[in-house]
């Protein structure tokens, strides 16, 4: 392979003069990490109460939570985001659409936001499984017990929905980190996007990808270890994973 | 709201949109998802094979493939496939692929890594007593796989195959970042050079909610038919 590798390159001065390359892909990894957080804080509460509606006995609220994921979930991630940065400002009335444009941090805000709905479909989804694996008896024992819808979802039927999906929300949030990469397309210069304007700066293709890619994995062991470590600690007793 | 729209601009762009963007978006869609099906049969079998050190490679493959974004892996085989196409054909300079033939390459070693876990989840689903009695009726390991296991697991998985196929159809979209004149990459080169982005993007965002949704009710429709006959 006739290339010039220059593992160096890492320390050398970016072009923009804010401090090495390694900088730059450092702060990239710091905004991903960053539009990650908020959009799975979206995620997480909107895809709750999604979830939470496909399951009441209201034909309303399932019908609108049955909506809701399969609108978000029939559109691709990039169309979305084009739909959230290009084409609402344009729909809204003029002053407001101005505004949305002139907002700083706009591509920032447009993935944390695009990027969120996206998930929150998918986290719905699994909490709907995860209500709906729960044997009859418990909702059953909490009317019994005179709660109402409310609180039989506050404090029986969500503590045990939450810890049995837990598993599968790590993949989930592990994906909202990968999700955020998309935003490259909007301008937002994350970890790939500060990996791809590395390569055009310097040239150095495969460096520049190598090093996203450890920093990707990096991330990735860090999440696991962490949601690994959560397992274990609301494991529910009496279960296989319990205690 | 709607009030300044120009539609007209969606129609004249029909043939553009249709002929070549989705053309290449099927094409694309339909080839990755073949191709990531047998390389990912292939490594799931590597998976559960008794040997260690080839379960260790493929599963080493899927974690690395499914930890990265996908826009980051199609810029890693864009730049990489010149490379190993001269290292392959002894070339004295990287090679140029086309755009096809790069994203086809990405789809299928990245799609792979899905498909490969989706086909050891349904060879997994097969009941022990199946190759046992293949093996009773004389055949080798390789005939046990490819008559009696494979076929039960390929159906068994079918509709959580083609729902990943239904992502994969919306993935394609990500070529966008290379500017190949997919689909997207079609409708976002004429809302650019008319200046209709609004029209241009809801009109996208139309017909790729269309096409899933309607592979996506199909897929509801054939688990209930699968469903019946276990």
């Amino acid at each position: 392979m006739n290339y010039n590798w220059n593992w160096g390159i890492f320390f050398q001065p970016n072009p923009m003069g804010t401090g090495t390359y390694l900088d730059m892909l450092l702060s990239g990894l710091a905004l991903t990490l960053k539009t990650a957080a908020l959009a799975w804080v979206i995620a997480l509460i909107t895809g709750s109460i999604v979830g939470v509606m496909r399951t009441l006995p209201s034909k309303g609220a399932n019908w609108f939570g049955f909506a809701y994921v399969e609108f978000f979930r029939n559109m691709p991630l990039l169309v979305q985001l084009f739909l959230w940065f290009f084409v609402l400002p344009e729909l809204l009335p003029k002053a407001a659409g101005t505004w949305l444009k002139q907002l700083p941090n706009a591509p920032f805000w447009t993935a944390a936001i695009g990027v969120g709905f996206f998930m929150s479909a998918r986290v719905a989804v699994q909490l709907q499984a995860g209500i709906g694996s729960l044997p009859r008896g418990q909702k059953m024992a909490a009317t019994a017990l005179g709660l109402t819808t409310f609180q039989g979802y506050r404090y029986v039927l969500l503590p045990m929905a939450f810890r049995i999906i837990l598993p599968p929300l790590t993949s989930e949030f592990l994906n909202t980190i990968k999700n955020t990469a998309v935003a490259i397309t909007i301008g937002l210069l994350e970890l790939t996007g500060q990996a791809r304007s590395m390569q055009e700066f310097s040239f150095q293709v495969f460096e520049a990808f190598t090093a996203a890619t450890l920093l990707y994995l990096l991330v990735n062991a860090v999440v696991v270890t962490a949601m690994r470590f959560l397992e274990r600690w609301v494991a529910i007793p009496g279960y296989i994973t319990g205690k | 709201m709607f009030g300044n729209l120009d539609f007209d601009v969606i129609r004249r762009a029909l043939p553009y949109l249709f002929f070549e963007g989705m053309t290449f978006t099927l094409t694309l869609t339909g080839l990755a998802a073949l191709g990531g099906l047998i390389f990912g049969t292939a490594l799931a079998l590597m998976r559960l094979s008794g040997y260690k050190t080839l379960g260790r490679i493929a599963g080493i493959y899927v974690d690395f493939m499914r930890s990265l974004p996908l826009v980051l892996v199609i810029f890693w085989f864009y730049f990489l496939v010149p490379y190993i196409g001269q290292w392959v054909t002894g070339a004295s300079r990287p090679i140029s692929v086309g755009a096809f033939a790069s994203s086809l390459i990405t789809f299928i070693m990245f799609e792979a890594a899905y498909f490969s876990e989706i086909m050891r989840a349904g060879i997994q689903s097969i009941s022990r007593g199946q190759p046992a009695a293949a093996s009773a009726l004389g055949l080798t390991y390789a005939q046990t796989m490819r008559y009696v296991v494979l076929p039960q697991a390929f159906r068994n998985m079918l509709p959580v195959l083609i729902t990943q196929t239904i992502v994969l159809f919306q993935d394609t979209s990500l070529v966008y970042v290379l500017s190949i004149t997919d689909f997207l990459g079609a409708a976002s080169k004429v809302a650019q050079r008319d200046g209709r982005l609004v029209e241009m993007y809801l009109f996208a965002a139309v017909v790729y909610f269309t096409i899933s949704c309607i592979a996506s009710f199909g897929v509801r429709r054939l688990q209930a038919r699968i469903a019946i006959i276990r």
